[in-house]
This record gives structure tokens, sequence and C-alpha cells, in this order.
């Protein structure tokens, strides 16, 4: 590269470098940082250790891990259907995703809040069940397990959705109708050729609505029992940073946090390159 | 091995819409021949391989094979149950497969033992000289062996009837041409009866037993290249397969298969041919007006007995074997002429031209495309 | 259609059911915001604004959406200015590392913000801008910057590098080509860019909730303490601000779907 054009690459790239290094790498340093310190500032794994020693809260690993495994195997086992079936485009496709993305850009607060009246014992979906003759007495939806579960569900369902969507109907149609000709069965074509050809689509999808669901915080405080069942580690990490003030225990409890996040995906690279080779998700042309 | 007599499609009807995409496609297809469908974009030709594939569902008239109905509307054998063969545009290669794979796919589906799978697939990519890359992927060859990876897939399974959607358009100029040879070559080796759809001429002309040339959905034209090329039956044909010198002429009688009009302040004889004689005399019975085609290449220079003509040169190309003129008659009316005679002639000369009455096409003004 | 689809059929279903719900929540909290005593009926049979009003006077409203605004605009033009220039240099050269880059780049989107939060803002309360506005923008613009350089690298990848050239060749300046010709082109990537970022930073509630105080806080972590602290004030107050938030979130994403796809929202992000 020649000076002159090296110069003009690294003065405007100048500003989002700075910008990462110092809103970003840096924090993630400092963080680090503040988790392997005390309050003198000496060098220290005691905040782990105390973390980890914790049950009220190490247990908060595992209940956000039985809420957000569930949610996202939910969340890719509801999505992945549809977007098959949707895949080739269907009548009224703006309008749903339309539709789809409202939750998503709305937020989870304003989702919690109407889930609160929504499904609270006076809520609509009480009344039509009840009107439906399903339940005889409203059922409780929300302050517990399940609430959170819902939020994340409804949350997650349209991200996913989406995102597998784009994968999908990016595999090239015609490999399907060659597929068919050659005798394979639609079973056989989806097997065979759609999903090895989605898997990449479908790890990352796993792997990002994992990673949002592992940090759930406001469905967790609003919709759940954030002192008991389903105080996950956000709550805590929170509760250690804002609460007690330490910010060496609450950085520490974020680097876990993007451990167990780390790990998972991981676990997920490693199923999908253990069964399927790694292949270019365009079609068939090169 | 394919053992049919004829493939028989009748009033073969598609709507995209409202839209007309195939309007009454009537065609007889006997076992072992190579049949192209030969038009320009959006002609319908891809749509109605499509149907004979059933890859798309048809809106009117039957596809038999014999006895055996394949498709008309309520009896349907989906595309994976009619042991067909099919190359595509982008040749549809399976990314995540080597290419033993991919030409072996149709082979696991049909069961065969793993050893007849392995000598089958070898044969095939012997026979399209891919066998040095069986183990690569389809993103690690160059589109030529893509597309004769395609091709083995294709033949790998015996199908009765091989459907080649525009195979050669992605290929450049060299390769097209010896990719058309060896298509040829698989064809007359294998006999694998197939439908060919393409928009180049002469690729067409290359191939075929027979061409059906289509245009907005509808048949123009059923034959051998030799008819097609030479006895085009409209202006489209004309045309599509090279006629150009297209005018609008008087007519100024008829007798005989012989017709004498005016074309500007030129009077000009055409000598219909056998081939025309009916056809053609009934559609310009009355005919006060009429069109003319004639090749570039059938306009000679010099001075003829009968048909002469004074063209004034613009341009001048030199292509090699021949050289092309541009220039106007009449004054007005363009003209292009095609000629192997090495003559340099600069822009504003004046030449003399003939028109051998027996190469002039005649059409009646409602074939105007 | 030749084949009726049982999965077709469960596909609608699906899609019915869940917009059925999402729809359900939306118009409970619009509904609610506006009734009084309403408990068992159907629909609420005494309608208010009385709930608005409250929610008014409990909320410092005008200050909030000063706030609000004052954050969600700085974070989209800052991200501009410095999103631009970058993506600029990814679309026109090649270099080195540049996919290293690009892809360095995606970490702050996808990483959820409640991870890197706590330590950004750790580093924010020890430089003592937390609190404020500027450590509000600061912490916003950590995801939506390399959201910017990902929607406006594509835009202006698809100008043909000509356009520039021929302005240099007549004789415009570096800055000028700029100007009268790459900026013009430009527009819209630069209104999606815009619009995005709005729509997200309003949404954004994990970064503002962690380094916002009372009087930089934005709409989304006041209806947040809002309803934690649910018992202190009547739910159709809360929703009253739900309504609110709902409303400017509303107007910002209509006006975004005008440019960008609705696959854009989910895509390039999150």
């Amino acid at each position: 590269m020649k000076k002159r054009e090296f110069l003009t690459v690294f003065l405007l790239l100048l500003p989002v470098l700075i910008y990462f290094i110092f809103l970003f790498v840096y924090p993630f340093i400092y963080g680090l940082h503040l988790s392997l310190t005390n309050d003198e500032g000496k060098f220290t794994l005691a905040n782990f250790i105390r973390f980890l020693t914790d049950p009220w809260d190490a247990n908060t690993i595992w209940i956000t891990l039985k809420i957000a495994i569930p949610a996202t195997l939910l969340n890719v086992l509801i999505a992945m259907p549809l977007a098959y079936y949707m895949r080739h485009g269907i009548k009224g496709e703006k309008l749903i995703s339309f539709l789809l993305i409202l939750p998503i850009t709305l937020g989870s607060v304003f989702v919690a809040e109407g889930m609160l009246t929504y499904m609270g014992p006076n809520g609509w979906l009480n009344k039509i069940l009840m009107a439906l003759k399903i339940i005889d007495k409203p059922y409780r939806f929300t302050h517990n397990y399940l609430g959170v579960l819902l939020a994340l569900i409804i949350q997650g369902f349209p991200f996913v959705f989406l995102m597998l969507l784009g994968y999908i109907s990016g595999i090239d149609p015609t490999l399907e109708k060659a597929a068919s000709i050659l005798g394979a069965s639609r079973w056989y074509i989806f097997r065979r050729i759609i999903f090895p050809l989605w898997m990449p689509g479908i790890a990352m999808a796993t792997s990002l609505n994992f990673v949002m669901n592992f940090t759930v915080f406001p469905s967790a405080v609003l919709l759940g029992q954030p002192s008991g069942p389903t105080r996950v580690i956000s709550i805590a990490a929170y509760q250690w940073a804002f609460e007690k003030f330490d910010f060496h225990m609450a950085s520490a409890i974020a680097i876990i946090m993007g451990l167990v996040e780390l790990i998972f995906i991981l676990i997920v690279m490693l199923i999908r390159q253990r069964f399927f080779k790694i292949v270019a998700t365009s079609g068939g042309k090169g | 091995m394919k053992d049919f007599k004829e493939i028989k499609i009748q009033n073969l009807v598609k709507y995209y819409g409202n839209r007309k995409v195939v309007d009454n496609f009537n065609l007889t297809i006997k076992n072992g021949e190579f049949i192209t469908l030969l038009g320009p974009s959006g002609c319908g030709k891809t749509t109605i391989l499509n149907s004979i594939a059933g890859l798309i569902p048809i809106d009117g008239g039957s596809i038999y094979i014999d006895d055996e109905c394949i498709d008309d509307g309520k009896r349907f054998i989906p595309p994976e149950k009619r042991n067909f063969g099919m190359v595509f545009q982008n040749y549809a290669l399976f990314p995540h497969l080597t290419v033993f794979e991919n030409v072996a796919f149709g082979l696991r589906i049909r069961k065969f033992p793993p050893s007849e799978i392995r000598e089958r697939v070898i044969n095939a990519l012997r026979m399209v000289h891919l066998e040095e890359h069986i183990d690569k992927y389809p993103r690690q060859l160059s589109g030529g062996e893509q597309q004769r990876t395609a091709l083995a897939r294709c033949i790998v399974t015996e199908p009765r009837l091989m459907l080649l959607d525009e195979p050669l358009s992605n290929l450049d100029a060299l390769l097209r041409i010896e990719m058309r040879y060896e298509l040829k070559a698989i064809h007359e080796k294998l006999g694998i009866t197939t439908i060919y759809v393409t928009h180049d001429q002469q690729e067409a002309l290359a191939l075929s037993d027979r061409i059906v040339v289509l245009n907005k959905g509808k048949i123009q034209q059923i034959g051998t290249p030799e008819e097609i090329y030479s006895y085009p039956r409209n202006l489209f044909v004309a045309h599509f397969l090279g006629f150009r010198n297209i005018w609008n002429v008087d007519v100024i009688h008829v007798k005989d298969g012989e017709i004498e009009f005016k074309l500007g302040d030129f009077i000009l004889n055409a000598v219909l041919n056998e081939k025309y004689k009916e056809h053609i005399h009934n559609s310009i019975r009355d005919k006060k007006k009429l069109y003319i085609s004639i090749r570039p290449e059938d306009i000679k220079i010099g001075e003829g007995p009968i048909n002469s003509l004074e063209m004034r040169v613009e341009v001048m190309e030199y292509l090699g074997q021949v050289r092309q003129l541009w220039g106007y008659i009449n004054g007005n009316l363009r003209i292009e002429i095609s000629t192997f005679e090495k003559i340099i002639l600069n822009p504003g000369d004046k030449i003399k031209i003939y028109i051998p009455p027996e190469r002039i096409l005649v059409f009646p003004e409602e074939d105007v495309q | 259609m030749r084949r009726i689809k049982f999965s077709g059929i469960l596909y609608w279903i699906a899609i019915f059911v869940y917009v059925f719900n999402v729809l359900g929540i939306i118009f409970t909290v619009i509904l609610n915001s506006l009734s009084k005593n309403w408990y068992t009926d159907w629909f609420p049979k005494i309608f208010t604004l009385e709930w608005y009003s409250y929610m008014a006077k409990e909320h410092d409203l005008t200050q909030l959406l000063f706030a609000t605004f004052v954050v969600v605009i700085s974070v989209a033009l800052i991200s501009l200015l410095i999103g631009y220039p970058a993506a600029y240099i990814f679309a026109r050269y090649n270099f080195k590392f540049k996919n290293v880059l690009l892809s360095l780049l995606l970490v702050p989107m996808l990483v959820p913000p409640m991870t890197y939060g706590i330590p950004l803002a750790a580093m924010l309360y020890k430089l003592r801008l937390a609190t404020r506005i500027s450590g509000v923008i600061l912490a916003n613009l950590v995801p939506i910057i390399p959201y910017v350089v990902l929607i406006l690298y594509p835009f202006i990848e698809q100008i043909d590098v000509s356009y520039e050239s021929a302005a240099r060749i007549l004789g415009a300046s570096r800055l000028r080509t700029f100007v009268k010709v790459l900026l013009p082109l430009t527009v819209p990537g630069i209104f999606t860019a815009a619009l995005l970022s709005i729509v997200r930073t309003i949404a954004m509630f994990e970064l503002t909730f962690l380094v916002a105080g009372p009087k930089s806080q934005t709409v989304i972590v006041a209806l947040y303490y809002d309803a934690y602290a649910a018992g202190t004030r009547p739910p159709q107050a809360i929703d009253a601000l739900a309504v609110v938030y709902f409303l400017i979130t509303m107007t910002f994403l209509l006006i975004a779907l005008k440019f960008a796809s609705p696959t854009q929202f989910v895509y390039r992000g999150k």
C-alpha cells in the first residue's frame, strides 16, 4: 500500500479505532482488572471464589441456565419449521415481519409491563382461555418461572425466526429441485441438503439467542420472582454493583457471565463441526 | 434401457397470475431424440421444461410417456418418481458434497450397493473427463468443471429423459463450444432422449434433431435445424435465426410462386421455395403489402441478371473471413451485407449489388412480431 | 394449488397465536392507560385521561422527554460522524486486517449489553461520567457505532466508484467530491442508519439503566422503575407512561420502515 493511501485509511479509521479501544476494549480490561483485585488494588481470586462458593450467588448460574436453555431450544424448535415453510416467500410477508419485529423494537421492559396486565388474573388471556373452557379459574402466567420463559419466547422467537429465515432463504432453491429430480423425497432433501446447509445459520441463531436469554434482566425482575426462583445472574451482578457498590465482585460476575456464554457457543460450534463439515452458505455456484 | 416410444405433450397451458406464459404447447418427442426449445428470454421455454420435470404445476393439458400419464392436472407423478435428469443453468451442485457425493446422490436414493455406486460414478466422471477431481468440492471447481459434474450427476442414473436448462450460458465463449461438442458426443453415445432449452441459435442448430422455436408462449415453428434455418415460417423465426434486411414492400403481382414487388424505386422479383408455396400462397393472395427478408450473406456484389440495386456504403467492418457492409439503398433503406470478397470500400462509395430471387423470403404482414 | 398442506395450516396457526398475543399485550397497555375500574369486563366501561396527568405530575415529563431526545439524537449524530468515514474506508479500500477489523466491530453488537455493561459502568463511574447525560450517550455509542458502520458500508459500496473518479477528473478536490457527490448519493443510507440507531437507542434499556442518574434517564428506564415499584402507584399510570414510550418508538419505527426493511432490525445486530 502506498504511503498516501495508508494515511487516508488510517486517518479515516482513527475515530472508530479510538471508539473501539476506549469504549470496548479498555472497559473490558478494566473490568478484568477489577475482578482480579480487591479494594486495596492487590491481585486476588477472592471475588471469583466468593461468588462460586456462596450458594445464594453460585446458584444463579443454574437458575439462569434453567431459564435460558429451554427458552433457546423452544425458540429454535418453533422457529425452524416456520422458517422452513416460509423459505420461498409467502403472502403478507411484509406485514408478518412488521408484526414480528414489534416486540423486538419495543423492548423487554414494555413487553413485560404489557404482559403483567394482559396475562394477569383479570387479563384478556385468562378471560379468553376461560371463555374457551380450556381453564376454569385464572391461571398464573406471571410472577413465576413461566412468566420469564414466556417473555423470552415473545422477545426471542421473532429474532430467531427472522434470522433462520434469512439463512434458509439464502439457500439456492434450485438445489431442492435438482435433488427432487434425482429422486429424493422431501424428507430426504431436508435431511441431506437443506439441513446441512442451514446448520451454520441455526448454530448462529442458537448461540445469539442463548446469549440474549442468559443475560435476561428486566423480564426476570418484572415477570418473575427476582428474590427466588428467577434470581438470574444479571440480578446478582446488578445487586453487587448498585446495591452493595462492590464493582470488583460485579465485574467478576460479568466475567463469569461472559465465560458461560463463551462455553455455550463453543459447545454449539463443536456440535456443528462434529456432525457437519463447514460449507459456504452461498448456493451452488462458484 | 429407456424403454418408451414417445413422450406426448398436449395442449400444455401455464399461467403466471393472469399472464398466459405457455399457450397450447403440443409436442411429441420420439425416444432418443434431441429436441431444443429455442426462443428469447421470457418466451416460456424454461416454464415448459419445468412443467415437464414436474417442478411447477400445470394449468391445462397433459404429458404422457406412451400410455403412462405423467401429469394432466389431476394425476400427477412427482418429480422424484419420474426418473428424469436435469442440468440447471447454475448447475445446482450441492455445495456441501464432494464431486463424488454429488454424482452419487441419485444412486444412493436408488439404494445401489456401494461397489456399484463407485463404479457407476467413476464411469460417469470418466465420460466427462473429471476423474481427477472426484474428491473436490464444487467451489473448488472451475465453471466448466462444475458443468461437467452437473452433467455426470444427470446421466449417472440413466434417466428416461434429460432436461437441460441453458446449461452452457454461464460459460465463456470457447468453453461453450467445447462443452457443446461434449454434450453432443454424450448424447450420441448414450442416446438419452433430451430436451434442451436455449436462446442461442448456434447451439440449437449444432445440437438438435429438431428445434421448437417459441415466442410469447406460443410455438412459432417446429422443424429440423435445416428447415428452421433456411425456411423460417414467419418473420419472428427469420429474425431470430439471423435474417436481416427486413423490408416492407408493395406487391405488383403474384403468379405461380413468383412475386413481383416494388422496394422503394426498384422492381424486384422473388421466387418462392417449394416448401413455402402452399403456406405463403394462401396467406398473401390478396395482400397489397408484404414483408421480405434476405440474409446478409445471400446478397451478392456486382451486376446480376435480375434484382440489381445500387448501395451507398456507410460503414465497412472487417471480420476476418468476411466483410460486413452497412449502408443504404434507395436513399433511405438500411441494408446489411456480408461478403467473402476481398474488396476495399470507403464510406460514401456506391456499389452494384443484386439479390438472387430464390433467396428472398416473403411473409404476410400479420407475422410482424 | 395442487397440494393443500397440513404444514401450511400449522404455520398460520402459530403465526396467528403469536401475533394475537403480541397485539393483545399492546392493546392491553393502551386500553388500561385510558380506563377506569376495568376488572372483570372484556372492555373498559369508563374512559379517562386522568392517568396521563397523574403520570405527568409524578415524573418531570418534560425533563424525561428532553433527556431522551438529547441522548437519542446525540448518539445517532456521533455514531454517523464516527461511523461514516470507517464505512467509507471499508467500502472503498482493501487493506490487511480489513476482515479482522470488521469482525472485531461485530463483537460489541453481538455481546449482550448486560455482559459488558457492568465493567463499562464501573469505568464511567470512575471517570465521573456516569449519572450524567454524557455518560449515557457514551454507553449507548458502544453497540450503535458498529451498527451504523455495517448499515452504511453496503450503501457506499454499491455506489459506483466512477462517480467519484469523474468528479476528481473534472477538477473537484477530495472534500468537494465528498460534499457534492458522495454525500448526496448516500443520503438514503444516512437516513436509514440514523433512524435505525434512534429506534435502538430509545429501546436500549440495559446500558442506560446501568449508567443513568435521575436527571439523565430515558423513558424506557423510567418505565422500568415505575413497573419495578409497581405497588407505589396505580398500574394505569404506569401504562400511561408505557403508551408515551410506545408512541415515541412507533413514530420512529414507522419512519424507519420507509427506508429500511424489517429484517434489518434483526440482522445486522442484536
